[in-house]
């Protein structure tokens, strides 16, 4: 007699990289349950405020709610300080909002991309119960382990931790960043089964977002 | 056993009375529990879900000019390394530090907590500083409310205050040591071998520095839960001040470096038979 698991496991994979003055934010649109798939257009990415994605692979249930407190904790941070949150702003409330289901947890696993103060691009990578770090680049969900040691190799920057510090964004154009993002997901649809369908690219620079869709396998 | 909420209390109820449109989101500082018969038995299964990052090597000595601290930067989640560049080291406020062990968001959350709420709140209701007994006694406190219920954290905070340095071990069992050495984590045991065998109290700034780099390197390159960035910071009368950042990958070829070895003997083409 198995006991009933408020969890399930909905799959697939998220991106995000760190650009001078972009952010590319991307994620498959397969949403399955065990070895089926529920549907191949389920959009991952939810944009919270201007500046600021978050995109989350996992339970997408939890992912839904997450993404309603958040947008209602903006909205009455806009109606308090009359301006829109800032990334990292976003990062710790996002933080803070995880930690306190600390013992009932999100099962969602999150990239939160955008543009911090200075117009850079900046990503913060979490975990389910909100550890987070400011990164150059991230990937989270089923394919994470497959795109991971890719991005490593193509885009290894400098520890923030060093000292003398050196910079953490990635010296790659925006377009660059686009094709490497593409190149990511079609690998990991070829060795990861909740991986594929369609990939859902949201880039975020100074004049604004920009959405783009790329096929990709359906098998 | 009623769980401390003194951390998690808003400042927002004590600024104004018109906060209708907050309440629902400010008003219980709570933590939701799930409700099961079997408490334990879904954290332990939450707890594997989840699979928090940890394994790691940190350490922090007393000595004459003051306290040093240093840490890895590796955050393992099972066998698989989610990052190489984690901050162990929390900085509160500018004169008191704590270091991250065990689940990366329960340190990082309490220490953020601490410095925010806690310190910041003794600062501004008694116009003086917390001492580091103080802010470690309310941490250690805190975590003791909440025993048993799966938190994993081994801090160490580490601080200058009126009574001079001060270096206290916290953990999430509701433990706190006071003590002039400490080396926690997965890599503590080869940290604690260099630590002791080289410490004296009456160290320079410099040679402290290095014992303690030395030590996370050691530490880092026997145990597979530590790597990355070993920090080094010293904790001084006027604060604490970041002094190294060094990747163990480099400080292994500068401990050992590469020496061209005299060939022995040469292997020649053997002309097929």
């Amino acid at each position: 007699m198995s006991r009933f698991s408020p969890y399930d496991n909905n799959g697939g994979s998220c991106v995000a990289i760190a650009g001078a003055d972009y952010c590319v934010i991307a994620s498959d649109t397969r949403m399955s349950t065990g070895y089926n798939i529920l549907t191949r257009d389920h959009s991952k990415i939810y944009k919270l405020a201007d500046k600021c994605i978050l995109a989350s692979s996992g339970f997408q249930a939890d992912m839904k709610a997450l993404q309603k407190l958040l947008a209602a904790r903006h909205l009455i941070y806009q109606h308090q300080h009359n301006k829109q949150m800032s990334c990292p702003a976003m990062g710790q409330l996002l933080s803070n909002t995880l930690y306190y289901k600390r013992f009932f947890p999100y099962y969602t696993f999150n990239v939160l991309g955008g543009l911090d103060n200075e117009g850079k691009g900046c990503v913060y990578t979490y975990d389910a119960v909100g550890s987070y770090e400011r990164v150059g680049y991230s990937a989270q969900g089923s394919g994470s382990v497959l795109i991971m040691p890719f991005l490593d190799n193509q885009l290894k920057s400098p520890s923030p931790l060093l000292l003398p510090a050196q910079d953490a964004v990635t010296p790659l154009s925006q377009s660059e960043a686009i094709d490497l993002v593409k190149t990511c997901f079609a690998s990991a649809t070829e060795r990861d089964i909740h991986t594929g369908d369609n990939l859902e690219i949201v880039v975020l620079n100074a004049g604004g977002v920009h959405r783009e869709f790329m096929p990709l396998r359906r098998d | 056993m009623k769980l401390d909420t003194t951390g998690l209390e808003s400042a927002l109820p004590l600024f104004g009375a018109n906060c209708q449109m907050v309440d629902g989101f400010t008003a219980a500082p709570a933590f939701e529990l799930p409700t099961t018969l079997d408490f334990d038995g879904f954290q332990k299964e939450a707890i594997q879900m989840v699979k928090p990052a940890k394994g790691t090597t940190t350490l922090a000595f007393i000595f004459k000019e003051g306290v040093m601290v240093a840490a890895d930067s590796r955050a393992s989640m099972g066998g698989y390394i989610s990052s190489q560049s984690v901050k162990k080291i929390i900085e509160i406020n500018p004169y008191m530090l704590g270091t991250m062990a065990g689940g990366a968001a329960d340190c990082q959350f309490w220490h953020r907590n601490l410095g925010i709420k806690v310190c910041r709140l003794h600062e501004l209701a008694n116009k003086r500083r917390i001492s580091v007994t103080g802010a470690s006694k309310l941490l250690a406190n805190i975590l003791y409310s909440y025993r048993g219920m799966g938190l994993s954290v081994g801090t160490m905070i580490a601080g200058w205050d009126e009574t001079g340095p001060g270096l206290y071990y916290v953990d999430s069992e509701g433990g706190r040591l006071k003590g002039p050495r400490f080396s926690v984590g997965s890599g503590s045991p080869y940290a604690y071998g260099v630590l002791d065998s080289g410490y004296r109290y009456d160290m320079s700034i410099e040679e402290a520095a290095e014992l303690a780099r030395r030590a996370i390197y050691h530490a880092t390159f026997r145990d597979g839960a530590s790597g990355g960035v070993a920090s080094v910071y010293h904790v001084g009368p006027n604060g604490w001040k970041k002094l190294s950042g060094d990747d163990v990958g480099e400080l292994h070829y500068k401990y050992y470096p590469v020496t061209p070895s005299t060939v022995e003997q040469e292997m020649v083409e053997v002309s097929a038979a």
